[in-house]
């Protein structure tokens, strides 16, 4: 029972706090679609926008579909590419 | 070899998985729902996500209070594994001119009417209410504890896992590309993975519900237009309620991921298509969101986005069926606020469409009203 409960609690997404196995659980239920993965587990919503989790996980849909890497279809970066600050933004002084 | 199906549904946003949903409940069978990208792809990924129930039309009040009453119990009613997000923790909506306080102290007496517990606030007492709340010029306030935010993604999921659940059939990555009809009745759709037979369209295609239309010949008073949003960085809990200024055409709310989610209308944005982000969006939101609300200068935006309101001319959703085209069904042009009145309007139009009578009288948002100069104004919107 133990080894059939164990989890992979790897974090796969450093700003959300996703682990591999959350993924995995999604996939397994026929979630293979980056974007809804994205829109449901925010994977890739966080400041980094997915540099870090997204090839990882474009592997584990590669591996769970059969399907080569290359065609897994990405999700669409958005601005700005890094945060900034709504004071900033607004044109204040704080540029700390 | 052609299939068939006793309802085609054409759009995967929260309407389409909504309607799917209340259909295959009713009992009905042999339902298809077509989405030509993934579910959400449309305004409903891109939205606020916002719910209330302060409107200032008395149907627009009842579609709202009743599907808050529906979000509160959603995710047991659908069996939802996860968590759809609810949140309830108001909206403040400000007043900066005498006729926005008149048309407010109006629109309180629509929802007392109807039960819907609203009050007047001073600029004090709205400071209580969100304390980093700017005061300056602002004459005051009406407050709804009840309204709040839902998250539009696990929405939709849970009433399309639902809607799966009672057999109905999704087909996401399939497009539309025209409506059949012969004799004043829908035969069928065709798509890109093939045609369709069906006796019942019903469509719910956002802005796209109207070029889908135009294919039968009707002429559907819809216009895209962009509207703009962005996210920030998640921080500690400090904003229970949406704040709202018909003044500024602004809203900014802390969803319960932490983040504020705020977006702006603008009244000179061109009428097309287009959903790519702006800079000018960036900065003109960021300086007034810091004026209304001043600490929100230290937040980080993470990302921005756009998406497309469907505008009716009077900015209020068409429901109903087409006259003259048998099994034509209608549910699009929501101008703005469908994600929050999605349960009820997928109640209303399931007992529409199974020939029931609706839970109450849709009529006015009929199709036919904009040829007869019937407009139906909510002056309540962003
Ligand atoms: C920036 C922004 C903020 C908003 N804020 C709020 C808010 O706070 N509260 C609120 O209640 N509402 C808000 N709205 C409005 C809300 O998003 C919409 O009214 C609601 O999501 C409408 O849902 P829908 O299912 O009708 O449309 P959509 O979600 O647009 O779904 C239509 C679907 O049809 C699909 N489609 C189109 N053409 C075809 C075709 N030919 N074949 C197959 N499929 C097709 C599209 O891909 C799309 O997925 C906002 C909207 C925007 C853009």
């Amino acid at each position: 029972m133990c080894e059939a409960n164990q989890k992979d609690l790897t974090i796969i997404c450093r700003c959300e706090d996703i682990t591999v196995d959350e993924v995995r659980a999604y996939i397994e239920q026929g979630v293979t679609d980056l974007e809804q993965l994205k829109r449901l587990l925010r994977v890739g919503m966080g400041p980094c926008q997915g540099r870090t989790c997204t090839p990882l996980i474009v592997n584990e849909l590669a591996r769970a579909t059969g399907r080569p890497v290359r065609e897994i279809p990405l999700t669409v970066f958005r601005q700005p590419t890094t945060p900034v600050k709504l004071g900033v933004l607004a044109g204040g002084t704080d540029h700390e | 070899m052609n299939r068939t199906a006793d309802y085609v549904i054409v759009g995967g946003g929260v309407i389409g998985c909504s309607i799917a949903y209340n259909l295959a409940k009713k009992g009905a069978k042999n339902i298809v729902l077509i989405e030509k990208k993934y579910l959400t792809s449309g305004a409903t990924g891109r939205c606020g996500a916002g719910v209330r129930m302060q409107f200032g039309t008395e149907t627009n009040c009842l579609l709202a209070k009743n599907s808050i009453e529906m979000f509160e119990h959603l995710e047991e009613e659908l069996d939802y594994p996860g968590s759809i997000e609810f949140k309830q923790g108001g909206y403040l909506l400000l007043a900066y001119t005498e006729k926005m306080v008149e048309q407010f102290h109006k629109n309180l007496g629509v929802q007392h009417k109807l039960g819907i517990p609203s009050r007047w606030v001073t600029p004090e007492e709205a400071k209580e209410i969100v304390p980093h709340l700017n005061t300056q010029g602002l004459l005051g306030a009406t407050f709804c504890g009840k309204d709040g935010h839902c998250n539009p993604f696990k929405t939709t999921d849970a009433y399309a896992r639902a809607a799966q659940h009672l057999g109905v059939e999704i087909m996401t990555y399939t497009e539309v590309t025209r409506l059949l009809a012969r004799d004043g009745k829908i035969t069928g759709v065709e798509t890109s993975k093939g045609i369709i037979e069906t006796p019942a369209v019903v469509l719910c295609a956002g802005a796209y519900s109207r070029d889908l239309a135009a294919t039968i010949g009707i002429d559907l008073p819809l216009t895209p237009e962009r509207h703009q949003i962005l996210v920030t960085e998640p921080v500690e809990m400090m904003q229970g309620p949406m704040v709202m200024s018909f003044y500024h055409g602004l809203y900014c709310q802390q969803v319960p991921h932490g983040s504020f989610i705020m977006g702006l209308g603008d009244p000179n944005e061109p009428k097309e298509y287009n959903q790519n982000s702006s800079w000018q969006f960036l900065h003109e939101m960021a300086a007034k969101a810091t004026f209304i609300l001043p600490p929100l200068a230290n937040l980080r935006v993470v990302r921005q986005w756009a998406g497309l309101y469907d505008l009716t001319p009077d900015r209020q959703q068409i429901l109903g069926s087409v006259p003259g085209i048998e099994g034509f069904h209608l549910a699009a042009g929501f101008s703005g606020h469908g994600f929050m009145i999605a349960p009820m309007t997928g109640k209303l139009m399931a007992e529409h469409i199974l020939g029931e009578e609706t839970s109450f009288p849709i009529s006015m948002f009929d199709f036919t009203r904009f040829e007869r100069g019937d407009l139906y104004v909510e002056p309540s919107v962003v």
